[in-house]
């Protein structure tokens, strides 16, 4: 990472997503509203794959990252910076990290290979959901399996945990140990020997999940022996990705409390003139409007193929977790009694702040690898 | 032709690095050139902003050397020239661009800091002296540079009767007049690099009240909003790096002998930069210093995404309103790994992390303390209602203030208006 205090071109959004954003944010008012997301987070799936193929084939959302080769439109990560903010404020029920964030950005990544050109069409009209398991760290779960040559295939053995979407991914992509090193494999659903249980999650809008091989049938994909590098570049993404949607919650938790407090009378006054109020809430505004320039950031770092992509990404991640986890927080507490209630959205935005800020690797962690990366002693994956 | 090529020709003719720095300057302010956008008939050329704007980099370019970067050039004159009256201008304006004023401004008080409109320095108008004359009593504070001040920009109340914003008028006072007395205000960081000021009966002319009298609120937020839209680095003087020449050799040493007043205003903001090159094993430190450089980057984003949607044309965000809080945040940060780092060497005193300790407390006060900057984000960029205030709409002879232990309200009233008010005065 380069010096900290050296100035970088500014960056705002321009106006084609900008409104973009708003498109996203209109469907997801119609679609996605809070009492859909109750409906859909007391189901078996946990999303509605009607609204997906609508994500996928009216919005683009899907390929948004994909390159045309592959049916998708090659826009690039910034876009999907401002979709996964809009899914962040709407707490949507929807594959979208797994899938979008996660196993189309692996398989773009190796455009040569044939799991490319077989399954991310798929992908991009929706028809295909796919994740990819990360582990529940910020180092990435390598292997995850033990793969032993049948024939001319292979066959994975292992289990992996903490899988986004696991239970209704149609491909999973994992690293598994071979002779050459850890290399990247994928099993469809319904091989031999590969379970998916769904976890009960604190966070019941988005869906964990445990894979269990046993000798189930896998192709390789990649290089032998680069699965690390693809995995921590994908980690690198999610993380930016979940980033954003991060910012995306805290701005809706503390649009919905400032709102509230303007109304809500107390003491003959509407307690937002309450100087213990303001105070909390701006304090909620500077991490909400950091938090956003944080992933913004680390979204053009990923747009750009920065070097510097693995800092930002680590840098915005735990940011933003913590100011999630902080502005959720305070507004239960300025809500009072209202916000410790079911009925109010405050809680689902608690859930998924917590269960955000650890999954991909907690803000800890992340801040260790920050500093790995500045001082250069870190070794990791690349 | 150009203003570009316009400015090219004179300076061709004129510019001349060996001439002494202020005949120089003379020259240069008396071209119109030193502030092209200002009025033709003081000392400007009435050019529009875009045109000033390109002069101005034609002579950076140039490394041609400009007014002084000070209180006098950047604060007081565009208050003076908007506010002022023609005496007031024809008076203050040249010397301050030519360098030979030094101003300093007299707003707060040890009893009106981040409620400056509750400032209760007196003014009153004696007509009867020679030359119709104001009599100045009370006591200032946090004046920068007022050790080396020609004049000072006053705040005072003029009106006890009316409620407190409406009572106030802005005078200029002549720091050598009788009865100004100005002594060093040591600091918690070991410097004094401001003072306070104890006014004394000190005698202003009365044309020396700049914009109307009981206007004074107006004229003091209009000399706020120049400091504000300066930014943070506000009070610093950049050194050139070019010093070819005798003009641009005293300018240098002109901006040295102003910054040693403000070597401590980095540290202020905590350093964050000695905080990224640090290498440290703790992984509690580790943690400091990850959050340090999250901040520092983040706080630049944040500045360069006002300025984008600036540049864009957009309505401004919240973003930019929030980077004095921000600015806060990160000091404090930093001044924790500060210590973390030095672990027992935070013991000592003569030290640059002592002095990074002992000088961020200033940021979150300094300029709008963080808690009135939280009030304005949240009422003007949030929308939250107002405070009800006790103190804005009665006469503010009646508003509860600081000070000794005062007398009861109607002992107080009748005891100003026999003691302290000059008979004649309000009629």
């Amino acid at each position: 990472m380069t010096d900290p205090t050296a100035a970088e071109p500014d960056f705002a959004f321009d106006d084609e997503q900008l409104e973009f954003g708003r498109v996203v944010r209109q469907f997801l008012g119609r679609r996605s509203d809070q009492a859909e997301v109750r409906r859909l987070m007391a189901t078996g799936t946990g999303h509605d794959p009607d609204v997906w193929k609508a994500l996928a084939l009216q919005l683009g959302v899907t390929g948004l990252a994909v390159p045309e080769t592959f049916g998708g439109t090659g826009r690039g990560p910034l876009e999907l910076v401002v979709v996964f903010e809009e899914f962040g404020r709407a707490l949507a029920c929807a594959p979208l990290l797994s899938t979008v964030g996660m196993a189309a950005s692996l398989l773009t990544r190796l455009p040569a290979d044939p799991a490319a050109l077989r399954y991310l069409p798929g992908i991009v009209d929706g028809s295909v959901l796919g994740t990819v398991a990360l582990g529940a760290g910020s180092e990435v779960d390598v292997p995850a399996a033990q793969a032993e040559r049948s024939g001319s295939g292979w066959l994975l053995t292992g289990e992996a945990t903490f899988v986004v979407d696991a239970h209704v991914a149609d491909v999973v992509l994992l690293g598994a140990a071979t002779a050459a090193g850890p290399t990247l494999f994928l099993a469809e659903r319904g091989a031999a020997g590969l379970g998916a249980t769904a976890l009960d999650t604190l966070d019941p809008t988005r869906r964990l999940g445990r894979l269990r091989l046993r000798e189930t049938p896998a192709a390789p994909v990649g290089e032998a022996g680069g699965a690390r590098a693809h995995l921590a570049a994908v980690r690198d993404l999610a993380a930016v990705y979940l980033a954003a949607e991060q910012a995306g919650g805290a701005a809706f938790m503390l649009e919905t409390v400032v709102e509230y407090a303007k109304h809500r009378v107390q003491f003959g006054r509407a307690i937002g003139s309450f100087q213990a109020v303001k105070h909390r809430c701006a304090e909620m505004l500077l991490l909400v409007e950091s938090a956003r320039s944080a992933a913004y950031h680390a979204g053009r770092a990923a747009a750009d193929g920065s070097a510097e992509l693995p800092a930002l990404a680590a840098l915005a991640k735990a940011y933003c977790s913590d100011a999630y986890v902080e502005v959720a927080r305070a507004s239960i507490q300025l809500l009072g009694g209202l916000g410790f209630t079911w009925e109010h959205p405050a809680h689902l935005h608690h859930r998924r702040a917590l269960s955000s800020s650890a999954l991909l690797g907690d803000p800890n962690q992340h801040r260790e690898r920050l500093v790995r990366l500045l001082d250069g002693s870190h070794t990791e994956e690349r | 032709m150009s203003v570009a090529e316009d400015l090219d020709r004179w300076l061709a003719d004129h510019w001349d690095p060996e001439l002494g720095l202020r005949e120089w300057r003379a020259v240069l302010v008396d071209s119109g050139w030193a502030r092209p956008a200002w009025p033709g008939e003081w000392w400007g050329m009435g050019l529009p902003p875009a045109d000033a704007a390109e002069a101005q980099r034609v002579l950076a370019e140039a490394e041609v050397v400009g007014p002084p970067s000070t209180v006098a050039v950047n604060l007081v004159a565009p208050t003076i020239l908007q506010h002022g009256s023609d005496l007031l201008r024809s008076t203050f304006l040249r010397p301050a661009l030519v360098g030979d004023h030094a101003w300093t401004q007299l707003f707060s008080e040890p009893g009106a800091g981040s409620d400056l409109a509750g400032v209760t320095t007196r003014a009153e108008r004696r007509a009867e002296l020679p030359g119709d004359t104001w009599i100045v009593n009370g006591h200032k504070v946090w004046n920068s540079g007022a050790q080396d001040a020609d004049h000072g920009l006053l705040l005072a109340r003029t009106d006890w009767d009316v409620p407190k914003h409406r009572g106030l008028t802005c005078l200029v006072v002549d720091m050598r007049a009788a009865g100004v007395h100005v002594r060093p205000l040591p600091q918690m960081n070991g410097y004094a690099t401001f003072s306070e000021v104890v006014l004394t009966d000190v005698r202003v002319p009365a044309e020396h009240v700049l914009g109307e009298v009981g206007g004074g609120w107006a004229v003091v937020n209009a000399m706020l909003a120049n400091e504000r839209s300066l930014g943070a680095g506000a009070g610093t003087v950049p050194v050139p790096g070019n010093v070819a020449g005798r003009c641009r050799r005293e300018a240098a040493e002109e901006a040295a002998r102003a910054a040693r007043h403000f070597s401590w205003y980095p540290q202020r903001y905590g350093r964050a930069d000695l905080v990224a090159a640090a290498r440290s094993a703790d992984p509690l430190v580790r943690q400091q210093i990850a959050r340090v450089v999250t901040l520092a980057r983040i706080a630049a984003w944040s500045a360069g995404r006002a300025r984008a949607n600036l540049r864009l044309g957009r309505v401004a965000g919240a973003e930019g309103s929030l980077a004095k809080l921000m600015t806060s945040e990160l000091a404090r940060a930093a001044a924790v790994a500060h210590a973390q780092l030095a672990g027992p060497d935070v013991l000592l005193g003569d030290t640059l992390t002592a002095e990074i300790l002992l000088s961020v407390p200033a940021v979150s006060i300094a300029g709008g303390t963080d808690e009135i900057q939280k009030n304005i984000v949240a009422e003007r960029v949030l929308g939250l209602p107002k405070d009800p205030t006790s103190d804005a709409h009665v006469p503010f002879r009646d508003v509860r203030r600081n000070g000794p232990a005062e007398p009861s309200g109607a002992e107080l009233s009748g005891a100003e208006l026999s003691g302290a008010e000059p008979s004649g005065a309000g009629s």
